[in-house]
């Protein structure tokens, strides 16, 4: 019985986790973006890019409202279905849960006002300054969140002696080993791949028959953003790499298939594994995985060989670790290459293939995402707190959870459909020649 | 005073305050679909929309910050509500979704789907039901434990009158606050049809929502006397929030001071809640757990008053300003 309640605790967490994550990701960078936007716009004095934020902004309300839905639900299931975790968790590291909740606060307030007084404000700078708090809410509950998350893959601030908790410190908990490259790289790609979803609306209009100025600047800049953070995501990741080879090498190993302790290790590519676990069709890059762990060629890297059975990750986190990274190389390619080409003035970066792969790119970097947390998640396990807790002792021993999975399949199927479906009527009701043509009335043709 | 009762004090704060928001935004919301029914929505929808839409998330906020709150001061409630309620809260979370997504959908989208107006107010009778029967439970009887883990008693919690009357006050409560506080809105909008429409809801609420409250209290004689007799020490508490109450009604039906008449409201509510709550200590969960034997440890509880201090410096200020744009703010309470 509790051995089911387990089992469906786990996929209901993974679920919502991996709905959250979608409305939460683009919770986290799009206010930046609406910023840059809004900013340029004011600066230049472009009513394009001002319009951009605009639009940008309503669609952003409704993913907010849905990432709040599903922010709370993930946030009480912590609680339903890992009571153990929780008591646990909430003695040692409540105080980054807790200061969520004031990121929240800032964040959904001035949301509320900045919403709400587009129009009342003579002066846009002072709007602006309103999106500054959004802004900084919305990553640091990415930040806060995060840490908790650092917290679970190498906890520390406390000794455990005889199962009792003793020396707390909260302080320690929340700086330790796994939060500076863990936050880092969340945050940054969050960024990335708001950047790219908004790439690929703007490519979609072009590619469909738009010639409207409005998309190719839009496409312009969200491209040349996207750049930025992709070359950040990868330092950044390959950074995280030294982090997991130095403390959970457990995880590195799996992810790279590393069977046994060695210096001069290459790194695997793609390929399968067979049934006897041998590595088969994989491309094999020579020193790359020393590199990668331990920054050289001749470095040692710690292998699967060195931890008990009961211990070692799902081996098939090294497909999720592929995705991940050629999803992250691809897209800084692209970026670098649409960049590259509007200065040189290639004409094939405006061409409808190029254009296409464009409008690939946020779909693109969501899945480097889903894949990225659960590549983390899934190489964690069996562990729940990373040498302390099970995950298989946390979960709930109410009988019921496979109900309450049923149930939340059904909202989370709705709440997608739903978003999909507003946020096409909405911008289809409303083109974007339409409101130009409006505002130019409402403004007396101030456009240029 | 120990660091128990700065945390509970803390955590009854921001639950207060979720009663108060949650119950304006969730009474508006069945008003609006009464309305509809009754095709008077032309009355109620603007003043509804105009108030509800900027601050719902605030709202949500509060709810969050509660339970995330108990979890960092009282851990063990993670053990015993964490592993019983799974079913009612998350009957909570669904219904929470439905309110969350309307205005995702309805309000930010396109607006006019009567079916979902209708769906969304019922969810605002429903939540308050789901949601108060945590507090039902916190009385003891329906949670008992075997092998060491907790059980809720489903059976016990159907057929006791108990649950059944918190269900009814939560609803009354939900109508009365949300009808008060409109009626004063509306009269700031000058919207003369919208006040005397809520004024009416309003006094119509006021006196379900007395004899429900008196009800509980002795129900609760029979179910708990322990707490029944604590309530009895702190009787003048809740007979000045009787008499605060009065005074509401009387202001109401005088046709003036609807401002007052909702700050007298607060403070009645305030006077009963926090009756009920003193009365409650030191229990959680009778007779499991108290706020002393749930407690965090020392460096934790004082690491979150510290944030707890600083976020609040901060949070004053943000949401005087939401409030003075938009409750205070004549115009655009008017839709200027
Ligand atoms: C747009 C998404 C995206 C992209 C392109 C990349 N990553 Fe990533 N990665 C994430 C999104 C992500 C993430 C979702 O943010 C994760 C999941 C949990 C976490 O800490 O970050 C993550 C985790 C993660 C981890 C595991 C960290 C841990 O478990 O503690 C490593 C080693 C890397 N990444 C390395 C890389 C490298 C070398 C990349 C090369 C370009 C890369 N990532 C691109
Ligand atoms: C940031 C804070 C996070 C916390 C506190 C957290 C918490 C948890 C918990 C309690 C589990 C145990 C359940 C299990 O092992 O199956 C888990 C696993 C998991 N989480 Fe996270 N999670 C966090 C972030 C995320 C995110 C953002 C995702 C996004 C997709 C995610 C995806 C998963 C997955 C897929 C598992 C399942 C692993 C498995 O079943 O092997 N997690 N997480
Ligand atoms: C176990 C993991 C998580 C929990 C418990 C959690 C909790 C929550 C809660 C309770 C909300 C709703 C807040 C409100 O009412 O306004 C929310 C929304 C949000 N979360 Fe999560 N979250 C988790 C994972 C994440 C991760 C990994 C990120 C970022 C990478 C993230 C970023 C956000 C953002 C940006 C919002 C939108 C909030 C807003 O716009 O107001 N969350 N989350």
């Amino acid at each position: 019985m509790t051995g089911d309640s387990v089992f469906f605790s786990r996929v209901l967490t993974e679920t919502t986790l991996t709905f959250h994550i979608i409305y939460a990701t683009l919770g986290v960078g799009v206010p930046l973006m609406i910023m840059i936007a809004q900013w340029i716009g004011i600066k230049k004095n472009d009513q394009y890019y001002i319009l951009l934020a605009r639009r940008w902004t309503r669609g952003f309300v409704i993913t907010v409202a849905v990432g709040v839905v599903t922010g709370t639900a993930i946030g009480l299931q912590l609680s339903l279905l890992w009571p153990n975790f929780m008591v646990l968790a909430g003695n040692v590291i409540a105080l980054p849960l807790f200061m969520e909740t004031f990121a929240f606060f800032f964040e959904a307030i001035f949301l509320g006002i900045y919403l709400y007084t587009w129009d009342r404000f003579e002066n846009q700078k002072k709007h602006l300054l309103l999106l500054i708090p959004v802004a900084i809410g919305a990553s640091f509950s990415a930040v806060f969140i995060t840490i908790v998350n650092s917290f679970m893959n190498a906890p520390q601030g406390f000794d455990l002696i005889n199962g009792q908790l003793e020396n707390v410190n909260p302080i320690m908990a929340m700086f330790n080993p796994a939060m500076p490259t863990k936050v880092a790289h969340v945050v940054v790609t969050a960024y990335m791949t708001s950047a790219f979803v908004l790439a690929s609306i703007a490519a979609f209009r072009l590619a469909t028959g738009s010639k409207h100025v409005y998309h190719k600047k839009a496409l312009l800049l969200t491209m040349k953003l996207g750049l930025v953070f992709s070359i950040a995501t990868a330092i950044i990741g390959d950074f995280s790499g030294k982090y997991l080879a130095e403390y959970q090498p457990e995880k590195l190993a799996a992810a790279e298939w590393h069977f046994e302790t060695s210096s001069e290790a290459p790194l695997l590519m793609y390929g399968i594994l067979d049934e006897n676990n041998e590595v088969k069709y994989a491309i094999e890059i020579p020193f790359a995985l020393s590199i990668l762990a331990h920054w050289w060629p001749s470095a040692v890297v710690t292998g699967l060989d060195q931890f008990p059975p009961d211990e070692i990750p799902p081996l098939y986190i090294h497909y999720l670790f592929d995705t991940m990274v050629t999803i992250g190389i691809g897209l800084l390619l692209l970026s670098l290459i649409y960049w590259f080409g509007v200065k040189r003035g290639w004409s094939f970066v405006h061409s409808k293939l190029f254009l296409w792969f464009a409008v690939l790119s946020g779909p693109l970097a969501m899945i480097a995402i889903e894949a990225g947390w659960w590549l983390a998640e899934v190489g964690r396990q069996p562990w729940i707190l990373r040498g302390i807790m099970r995950t298989a002792d946390a979960a709930t021993t109410n009988p019921n959870v496979d109900l309450m999975l049923v149930l939340f399949s059904i909202l989370y199927i709705i709440l997608g459909i739903g978003t999909i479906i507003v946020m096409i009527r909405m911008f289809k009701r409303n083109p974007i020649e339409k409101e130009l043509a409006d505002r130019e009335i409402e403004k007396g043709g101030m456009l240029k | 005073m120990n660091l128990e009762i700065i945390g509970i004090s803390v955590l009854m704060a921001f639950l207060f305050g979720y009663i108060m928001v949650g119950a304006i935004d969730f009474g508006a919301s069945f008003f609006n679909a009464y309305s509809l029914i009754i095709e008077k929505e032309h009355i109620l929808t603007n003043i509804i929309q105009r108030y509800l839409s900027p601050v719902w998330e605030v709202t949500n906020v509060f709810l969050v910050f509660f339970f995330v709150g108990i979890v960092g001061f009282f851990p063990q409630t993670a053990f015993y509500y964490g592993t019983t309620l799974l079913i009612p809260v998350s009957i909570g979370i669904v219904l929470l979704a439905i309110r969350g997504s309307y205005y995702a959908f309805e309000t930010y989208g396109n607006r006019g789907h009567k079916g979902y107006a209708f769906i969304y107010g019922l969810s605002g009778l429903f939540l308050p039901a789901s949601l108060s029967i945590v507090l039902t439970i916190s009385e003891g009887g329906y949670i008992y434990i075997k092998d060491g883990k907790p059980i809720l008693d489903y059976w016990v919690l159907f057929t006791e009158p108990l649950t059944w009357s918190v269900v009814l006050l939560s609803i009354t409560a939900v109508l009365y606050i949300s009808a008060v506080f409109l009626t004063w809105y509306a009269n700031k909008a000058g919207d003369k049809e919208a006040t005397r429409l809520m004024r009416k809801y309003a006094l119509i609420w006021a006196l379900p929502l007395i004899i429900t409250a008196a009800g509980i209290i002795v129900e609760l004689k029979g179910h708990n006397p322990e707490h029944f007799d604590n309530i009895m020490n702190l009787w003048w508490m809740f007979a000045i929030s009787f008499i605060l109450w009065c005074m509401t009604v009387y202001l109401l039906w005088q046709r003036r001071n609807y401002g007052e008449a909702f700050l007298l409201l607060v403070a009645q509510f305030a006077l009963a809640f926090y009756g009920y709550g003193i009365s409650h200590y030191p229990y959680l969960l009778y007779p499991h757990l108290t706020i002393y034997d749930g407690f965090t440890n020392e460096a934790m509880a004082i690491s979150l008053i510290i944030a707890f201090i600083l976020g609040f410096c901060l949070l004053v200020p943000s949401l005087y300003l939401l409030l003075r744009l938009f409750l205070f703010s004549k115009k655009y309470v008017s839709g200027k």
